[in-house]
């Protein structure tokens, strides 16, 4: 029962971030620095992240390639797919989900705890669409971080791979050109949007009707995690079902 | 005016305010008093609308809140000024970003008119000097302050404050005390006052509603409540030795 109100009061708190809209001249700071705290503020991680996991992807592919007849430019073929289908948009996901999830439960959580919410709700203003719109404004600018991290964890399957002695680069580029299919492209932006969606809007439901003082504060943070992560799991699943299969 | 009829409110199976009838009057300061676990604080809420009630009602100057559409209540509550526990100040905004907010958000002024108006709010509560620091930067009496600058920016008709003293020493309390009663004075506004601070009390109790385990137990005033014989209340304001001091000496002063 307690999941059926929850999913219940999730929806619910959806329809209120686009209800009774705050000023624009009050949300336009608002969405600015959630740009710069959730997307800005994730370039560093991701691309650090997005450089090594690409090499690590193309030393693996290529230590298991052992039989001579697999050409070698197999390398950077399955480096482009793993990072384009897979490890961008969903990996790179439940990374944010942990960063930026964590980040916006904890501090509209202490919000709640501070009585600033209630602040906020006793001037008559919709704290939701105050706390919430704003984020996820910003998180629509998430495949922007997503496309760099595609972007790095080729380069960075490249550099493993050259300078690591696994391929020639001339190899590598052939195998990033080879049967490019643009759709998967379009699939892979069209997940990371629905997940910027997801990762706006259920660390905020945990933030925003938590109870409780700053012990609650991070086990919130925790449980929205958790969530967060199965969430998008479960769509990347049901989406790749769909669009793929 | 704010009237309120029969109000009862539970949480699951307790009953926490069991019918609660009283008013609190335009230009006085009204004081909420009660034993911790009285239901002073969900009484408030209830009054802010933050807690939904199933029984009862409240009227602010004769609308009656719970048959307001949303957005009535919503510009209902732009009227309203609030001083938490906490003061609740924004900690992302400077003191003075405080203050301004409800200006930007419910007014059309221009930035220069809206800095105005702050300027003059903290004077009006001793904090010229503040404009720039954070709220993490100021002591507790100055947030107390600068949460009643908030409150009172947008010239509200109703000012409440959930234990404006709670956290500060007796000269402190006294200074918002009487900052509190002046600018109901000035402003001639509804101001109820939720606390469990004797000094209070006794110095800006213009109306005292005594509540006991969710229900009214008593109402007077600070010069009524010297006087009173209902046993729970002399119990409660004359638990210290002092006060027992003060209120015989002001009794045979009287006699």
């Amino acid at each position: 029962m307690k999941y059926l109100h929850n999913i219940g009061a999730y929806f619910i708190m959806i329809k209120d971030v686009f209800r009774k809209p705050t000023k624009w001249s009050v949300m336009k700071p608002l969405i600015l620095k959630d740009i710069d705290d959730l997307i800005i503020g994730s370039l560093g991680i991701v691309a650090f992240i997005a450089f090594f996991v690409g090499g690590v992807v193309a030393i693996q592919t290529s230590l298991n390639i052992s039989d001579p007849l697999i050409p070698k430019y197999l390398v950077g073929f399955a480096t482009r797919q793993s990072i384009i289908l897979e490890f961008a948009p969903t990996f790179i996901s439940i990374i944010m989900a942990g960063k930026v999830g964590s980040f916006i439960t904890s501090s509209i959580g202490t919000m709640r705890v501070t009585e600033q919410i209630d602040a906020l709700e006793v001037m008559g203003i919709n704290a939701i669409n105050y706390l919430v719109f704003p984020k996820f404004i910003a998180l629509t600018l998430y495949p922007f971080v997503i496309s760099i991290a595609m972007f790095l964890g080729v380069l960075g399957g490249m550099a493993a791979c050259v300078y690591g002695g696994y391929g020639t680069l001339e190899d590598y580029i052939q195998g990033i050109q080879t049967d490019f299919i643009p759709f998967h492209i379009y699939y892979a932006f069209f997940k990371t949007l629905v997940f910027a969606f997801v990762l706006a809007t259920i660390p905020s439901f945990y933030g925003y009707f938590m109870k409780g003082g700053a012990l609650e504060v991070g086990k919130a943070s925790t449980t929205s995690f958790v969530w967060t992560s199965v969430v998008i799991i479960l769509l990347n699943f049901l989406l790749t079902s769909l669009l793929l299969g | 005016m704010i009237e309120v009829k029969d109000l009862h409110k539970s949480f699951g199976d307790t009953h926490i305010l069991k019918g609660i009838s009283t008013s609190f009057e335009k230009g006085k300061t009204n004081l909420i008093i009660g034993q911790s676990g009285s239901g002073k604080t969900v009484f408030l809420k209830c009054l802010l609308g933050l807690f939904d009630y199933e029984g009862g009602s409240i009227s602010y100057d004769g609308k009656v809140f719970s048959l307001l559409s949303t957005d009535e209540k919503r510009e209902l509550r732009s009227e309203i000024g609030m001083v938490f526990q906490g003061s609740a100040l924004f900690d992302s905004m400077t003191i003075a970003e405080n203050v301004m907010f409800p200006l930007r958000m419910f007014t059309k002024q221009s930035k220069s008119e809206m800095e105005e108006r702050v300027d003059v709010v903290l004077n009006r509560v001793n904090l010229s000097d503040a404009h720039y620091k954070m709220p993490s930067e100021a002591s507790g009496g100055m947030q107390k302050r600068v949460a009643i600058a908030r409150a009172i920016v947008n010239n509200p008709k109703y000012l409440f404050c959930d234990e404006p003293n709670s956290g500060l020493d007796p000269k402190t309390a006294i200074v918002i005390d009487n900052l509190i009663q002046e600018i109901t004075d000035e402003f001639n506004i509804t101001t109820v006052i939720n606390s469990h601070d004797m000094n209070s009390v006794m110095e800006i109790g213009e109306k005292i509603v005594f509540l006991k385990d969710g229900l009214k137990a008593w109402e007077g005033s600070k010069d009524t409540i010297f006087k009173t014989d209902n046993e729970v209340v002399t119990d409660f304001v004359y638990s210290s030795e002092l006060f027992k001091k003060v209120r015989k000496m002001y009794l045979e002063e009287n006699e």
